[in-house]
């Protein structure tokens, strides 16, 4: 079997994430920030070449890490849907780096810049390979990179509220790793192997079997609860608000549309490629994904309402986003995973969008975040005006923006369920409300004008990176909107290579 | 003959100083230590009572239960619901147990194809004595790679949190006046137990893929020398040995070497081509490829995250 070149570049890009992240640790700031905007750059093209190869040829192949195969050696699997995700991770990753640069230079140590630059190569690498693994166990050393380099990015500003946001989401998080590593080794006993393919065959097997229900159901159980306290479902999301709310803004941008976004993807994959979609749906656990779905999706927005601070308004919001999410894979149908996958691409668009643009109406508002403060502060920056406002615009899901496509998704989803009709469709037209309520609230707000305002305002000129940010933002999220018909193809491509 | 000091020289002298004060002609306190007659406070039993009164007052508000009722109920309720939550697990994970396959059952699931060709044919295709080694440093070894990665994600957050920074650099110094002095006991023991531990440290990282040990149990090893180095023998030597700079370099490489054979091995094992590295002798010391060397990198990496911990938690700087 002879490989082309385009085939190595997942591994490619994998690796040299590590060796950039080593090489950053012997650079200063400066020059690790070119490193890691080369490395993104790099890894942004590689992927959407790697993306045209598998779509090319129409299936998934595997890759073998080192000289023995899969089963004692280590491997990774290439699909669409996996080449999709790690373009889409790359691109939303770059430009939250570029559109937060000068938060990072005020709010961190210079001297400490090189360490933020390592800790998101490594982020990259851990989420490419969470992508990209076909083997629990890498999954599981990835999710520990993942969750180390999360809390770095946290406390990297050092202000009371980070470190005990970081401690507060290691603490979160670790007992989610641990209950993730619990289920892999209880599988490991039952199946004997590790590779994904070969655990789904043997739970295949197992799931005949009536003495072996009891384990394989609680297995199930503990890996997802595990994975949903790492990416703050509902009842888990206590973490959440002080990370995203307080730590810098590329950092909070990152966390809710990559991290929680990883461990999601983890979670599919596991569904997908381990357990098997059949054997998981019997199991029930998905019905209690689904109730804590919508209980996430109302509570998160009214706690959202509730808030007088911008950033921690958007991170609850995230709450009930991630809610939408889960709904969608608790449904239990492909159209239902459809939807949730595409409410990820969505959501990590967004809301970095949302933060992004956030920070630059409260730079022009005495760096207050209060809500009586940012008053009018779309007059004075108007790009991050219009970038809150599509934010916003496609939170609440109007046409034209990707959320109205999610939404639709999600209730054409709904609506092919006999049971859970009427609870999805109901909670999706609250939380609808309800999100309309906060961002139309916080919109209104900041294109009411004040007399004698005290604050200066910005010109788009003087911060050309940024503008041109929030601009390739809007574009996506656009793009997502319009032409959602590809989009989705890929998504149902990519499942069907799943199984 | 004596060669006779300048005056200023000889006025700072501690004996012209003592001669001075034994003749009286200057008080070595007196305008250099700021001294003040206290004013003898009054204090009648009013105000006492008084302060006393508004203590027990300002007490009795902080640790009231009907003025922070929300607070102590949900103690209350925090405490029951984490037993809760913690007993309900034990449970499961109890209950779930009992139906896993018993330990060194023959047909247990986990003794299948995977386990086998590790244990019969490891010793002709990877060339280690060491199973483990062998399928951890080549089998498994993008796991590993993983790994030793979490160990150097896991010293930079270190580094974020506790590192102090230049601006700060200044408190650091006087910090060390508080450091221990010199123990004559600990000195002499550890210049006898250093040398022994870290060459213990070295044997076992290069001895890895022959016997039981290798990487990350020898940098452990090395790390803990590193510490009782710097426990005996303070700081301003330890930073002889390891420095920041020296840190940055050790780790760099190691990491950097490890990065690179492995690419240059998943490259070629992927595209099915020849690796060129000889395995040579099972049980030589030169042998079994690529293992060496990478052993001797995860050393070098964990012995500094060891000791970079150590440091950091202690002090916040090199």
């Amino acid at each position: 079997m002879h490989f082309e070149l385009v085939q190595n570049f997942p591994f490619f890009t994998i690796l040299m994430c590590l060796i950039s992240a080593v090489l950053c640790s012997v650079l200063n700031g400066k020059a690790a920030r070119l490193v890691n905007t080369i490395l993104l750059i790099t890894v942004t093209i590689m992927s959407v070449m790697v993306f045209g190869f598998v779509l090319n040829t129409g299936e998934s192949y595997v890759y073998m890490m080192g000289h023995f195969p899969a089963p004692w050696g280590n491997e990774i699997r290439v699909g669409v849907l996996e080449a999709f995700m790690a373009t889409f991770f790359a691109v939303i990753m770059l430009l939250s780096m570029i559109g937060g640069h000068h938060k990072l230079i005020e709010e961190v140590d210079e001297d400490k810049h090189r360490l933020y630059y390592i800790l998101v190569n490594l982020l990259l690498s851990s989420l490419l390979a969470l992508v990209y693994t076909n083997d629990l166990f890498t999954a599981y050393v990835f999710v520990e990179i993942n969750t180390i380099s999360a809390a770095g990015l946290i406390m990297i500003r050092q202000i009371g509220r980070t470190i005990e946001a970081a401690v507060r989401y290691m603490i979160m998080s670790l007992l989610g790793s641990g209950l993730l590593l619990m289920g892999i080794c209880m599988l490991y006993d039952l199946t004997g192997h590790l590779l994904m393919s070969n655990i789904k065959e043997q739970v295949q097997i197992l799931a005949s079997d009536p003495s072996s229900q009891v384990p394989l159901m609680i297995t199930i159980t503990i890996i997802s609860i595990g994975l949903c306290i790492k990416c703050a479902l509902f009842p888990f999301h206590a973490w959440l608000p002080d990370a995203y709310g307080y730590s810098t803004v590329s950092s909070a941008a990152m966390l809710s549309s990559l991290v929680s976004k990883g461990y999601i993807f983890l979670l599919i994959k596991i569904i997908y490629r381990v357990i098997g979609f059949e054997v998981y749906k019997d199991s029930h656990i998905m019905n209690i994904l689904f109730i804590f779905a919508l209980c996430g999706m109302i509570f998160g927005s009214v706690s959202a309402i509730r808030e007088t601070d911008i950033r921690r308004m958007i991170a609850f919001s995230s709450v009930a986003q991630i809610g939408y999410i889960f709904m969608g894979i608790g449904m239990g149908t492909k159209a239902g995973m459809v939807a949730a996958i595409f409410h990820i691409l969505t959501h990590a668009a967004t809301k970095s969008l949302l933060f992004i643009s956030a920070i630059g109406l409260t730079d022009v508002s005495g760096f207050s975040r209060r809500f009586f403060e940012i008053t009018g502060s779309g007059y004075r920056n108007k790009i991050a005006g219009v970038g809150f406002t599509v934010g916003s615009l496609s939170m609440v899901g109007v046409p034209l923006f990707s959320g109205f496509i999610s939404k639709y998704l999600f209730a054409s989803g709904a609506v092919q369920l006999t049971g859970k009709m009427m609870p999805a469709l109901i909670c999706l037209a609250i939380s609808t409300i309800l999100n309309a309520i906060y961002f139309m609230k916080t919109v209104i707000r900041i294109y009411t004008p004040i007399q004698n305002d005290k604050y200066l305002s910005i010109r788009s000129r003087s911060m050309k990176l940024y503008c041109l940010t929030i601009v390739l933002f809007v574009a996506i999220n656009v793009l997502l909107g319009v032409s959602s018909h590809p989009v989705v193809e890929y998504i149902e491509m990519g499942l069907e290579m799943f199984s | 003959m004596s060669k006779k000091r300048p005056d200023f020289d000889y006025e700072r002298t501690f004996s012209y100083k003592f001669n001075k004060w034994l003749s009286g002609t200057e008080d070595p306190y007196v305008g250099k230590v700021e001294m003040k007659r206290q004013r003898r406070r009054k204090i009648s039993p009013e105000t006492v009572q008084e302060r006393m009164r508004e203590r027990h007052k300002l007490q009795e508000k902080v640790y009231d239960a009907s003025d922070n009722k929300i607070l102590v109920n949900f103690d209350k309720l925090y405490r029951v619901v984490a037993v809760l939550f913690c007993v309900i697990l034990l449970a499961l994970l109890v209950w779930n147990v009992s139906y896993l396959p018993p330990i060194g059952a023959v047909d247990k699931a986990v003794n299948n194809e995977v386990p086998e060709r590790y244990i019969e044919s490891g010793l002709e295709e990877i060339g280690a004595v060491n199973f483990v080694t062998g399928m951890i440093l080549d089998y498994r070894a993008f796991d590993t790679l993983g790994e030793s990665n979490v160990l150097f994600c896991a010293t930079i957050t270190v580094l974020i949190l506790l590192q102090i920074s230049d601006k700060k650099k200044k408190v650091l110094d006087e910090d060390m006046l508080f450091e221990p002095h010199d123990d004559p006991i600990l000195r002499m023991s550890s210049r006898i137990l250093v040398p022994v531990i870290m060459i213990f440290g070295i044997y076992v990282v290069l001895n890895g893929h022959l016997s039981p040990g290798g990487g990350f149990s020898g940098g452990a090893i090395i790390g803990s020398g590193l510490i009782l180095y710097q426990n005996a023998f303070g700081f301003k030597h330890a930073r002889k040995i390891f420095n920041e700079r020296i840190y940055k370099t050790i780790s760099a490489t190691a990491l950097a070497t490890y990065c690179l054979c492995k690419t240059y091995s998943f490259f070629t094992g992927a595209n099915h081509l020849d690796s060129h590295i000889p395995l040579g002798v099972p049980g030589h010391i030169l042998s079994s490829g690529l293992i060496l060397i990478l052993n001797i990198c995860v050393g070098m990496v964990v012995a500094c995250t060891m000791y970079t911990f150590y440091v950091m938690f202690r002090r916040g700087d090199f």
